[in-house]
């Protein structure tokens, strides 16, 4: 299941999160050679994860971490403008409705439609807050991934060769992507919007009856 | 509906005072003709500043009693970046009802929506819009004007910070990058996005995102006004 988790709140899912982060090491460190820095504990973490950012993870059955993503509003600081600048020639992306999607990882082993997964709880984000775009820095080589699910990002720049190299590029979201993304996950548009109200609170008539 | 918003802008770009932001915020109301806009921003030192068109009786009320602390749409978005519709916020509490009943006694509305804003150096600021609706016709309203609420909410802010930083402490993401110059430049000599997106090579989604972004920075209405204010500022070259 897609579960939308703020970093403040990730203290509620011990094993979702000790999961995730070590999978973070294992795919950008060990797998991809990235500099990124590993703690004792063999996690993967870096300053935008202290932002508080909202997490996009697909929880297994058993509570562990089968892939993620991490959006942060691109009006505060963020890795893209922080770090990326090059590849975008020279733009800072900064705008309301551009949210910044950042560590697109998989668990080791993670079923195929995990990809997919993300990609509707990226798509979701998009529908429910009324997103015109993401912009994301991704493994290069995953654009081939992308397109195969039929949601190619734009790619502004790339940078590095081979498993080194990192790209820049922008998702447009629409609702067509959104019951596409569902589809090649094999889940009902239906049940994703569920589990986006239940992080995020459904629209009840409480309120009338508060009045009443 | 763009018409409101850009209005909105327009009267902002005379912004020069807080009060004039103040008077701005009675302006949206106005042009959305809801009950009332909140904007109350706090920055990393803990400094406070808000505009809003709630009674002053309601506000000292708020403020002595503390509400912060327990009213759902701050609890719920302190500190995170999803626009709230506060319908979908938890009003199950005693507290929460006690809170809301009081608060719609005050005229604030039974409906609501709100922006959380994170803005530069750990600068955070929300921005509500509340009314009196039936369900039907709120969510009418902002299945309408979403995407509006939150340009408007980010502009507001924008400004608010110029004034309060003085134009000196523009933040750098609000420099235009010559690409940008370049892409606003084309379009100011007539070139149509696709035609400006081939000379740039780039795909008319990147250009839109540039210009878009452009236009955010400049706190512009809209593209001819993105033009004319980077005109007037001397960053375009022809």
């Amino acid at each position: 299941m897609l579960r939308y988790i703020y970093g403040e709140e990730l203290f509620q899912y011990p094993k979702l999160r000790d999961t995730m982060f070590r999978d973070r090491a294992r795919q950008f460190h060990e797998r991809l050679g990235w500099d990124v820095t590993v703690d004792d504990r063999g996690e993967e973490r870096d300053e935008y994860d202290a932002m508080n950012p909202l997490y996009v993870i697909w929880q297994r059955a058993d509570g562990s971490h089968g892939g993620s993503m991490r959006f942060l509003p691109t009006t505060a600081p963020c890795m893209v403008n922080d770090h990326f600048t090059h590849l975008t020639d020279g733009v800072t992306i900064s705008h309301p409705l551009i949210w910044e999607c950042t560590r697109f990882c998989l668990a080791p082993e993670a079923e195929g439609r995990v990809a997919a997964g993300l990609m509707l709880g990226g798509a979701e984000l998009g529908q429910g807050f009324h997103l015109s775009d993401a912009v994301g820095v991704f493994d290069a080589r995953m654009v081939r991934i992308y397109g195969r699910l039929g949601w190619a990002p734009t790619v502004l720049g790339t940078s590095g060769t081979g498993r080194d190299a990192v790209s820049v590029g922008l998702w447009e979201m629409s609702e067509r992507t959104r019951l596409a993304m569902a589809r090649k996950a094999g889940l009902s548009p239906a049940l994703s919007r569920h589990w986006f109200d239940r992080a995020f609170g459904r629209v009840s008539d409480v309120r009338e009856a508060v009045s009443a | 509906m763009a018409a409101v918003l850009e209005q909105f802008i327009e009267g902002l770009q005379q912004a020069s005072t807080l009060d004039d932001v103040q008077a701005s915020v009675f302006g949206l109301r106005e042009l959305y003709d809801v009950e009332h806009v909140v904007y109350h921003s706090v920055n990393a030192t803990g400094g406070q500043y808000a505009a809003l068109t709630y009674s002053d009786a309601w506000v000292g009320r708020y403020v002595s009693e503390e509400y912060e602390r327990i009213d759902p749409v701050v609890v719920g978005c302190y500190q995170r970046f999803h626009p709230v519709d506060w319908r979908r916020l938890d009003w199950s509490g005693k507290v929460s009802r006690d809170f809301m009943g009081e608060a719609q006694d005050a005229g604030v509305g039974n409906q609501g929506y709100t922006v959380p804003i994170r803005g530069p150096s750990g600068q955070f600021a929300l921005f509500t819009v509340s009314h009196n609706a039936t369900d039907a016709k709120w969510t009418r309203f902002t299945e309408a004007h979403t995407r509006d609420l939150i340009l408007a909410a980010h502009y507001l802010n924008q400004k608010a910070l110029e004034i309060e930083n003085g134009d000196s402490a523009k933040s750098p993401t609000r420099a235009l990058s010559p690409r940008e110059r370049d892409a606003l430049t084309l379009l100011a000599l007539g070139y149509s996005r696709a035609q400006a997106a081939e000379s740039l090579e780039i795909s008319e989604h990147t250009l839109r995102v540039y210009i878009e972004g452009a236009r955010y920075k400049l706190g512009a209405m809209n593209t001819t006004h993105a033009v004319a204010l980077a005109l007037a500022q001397g960053r375009l070259v022809f």
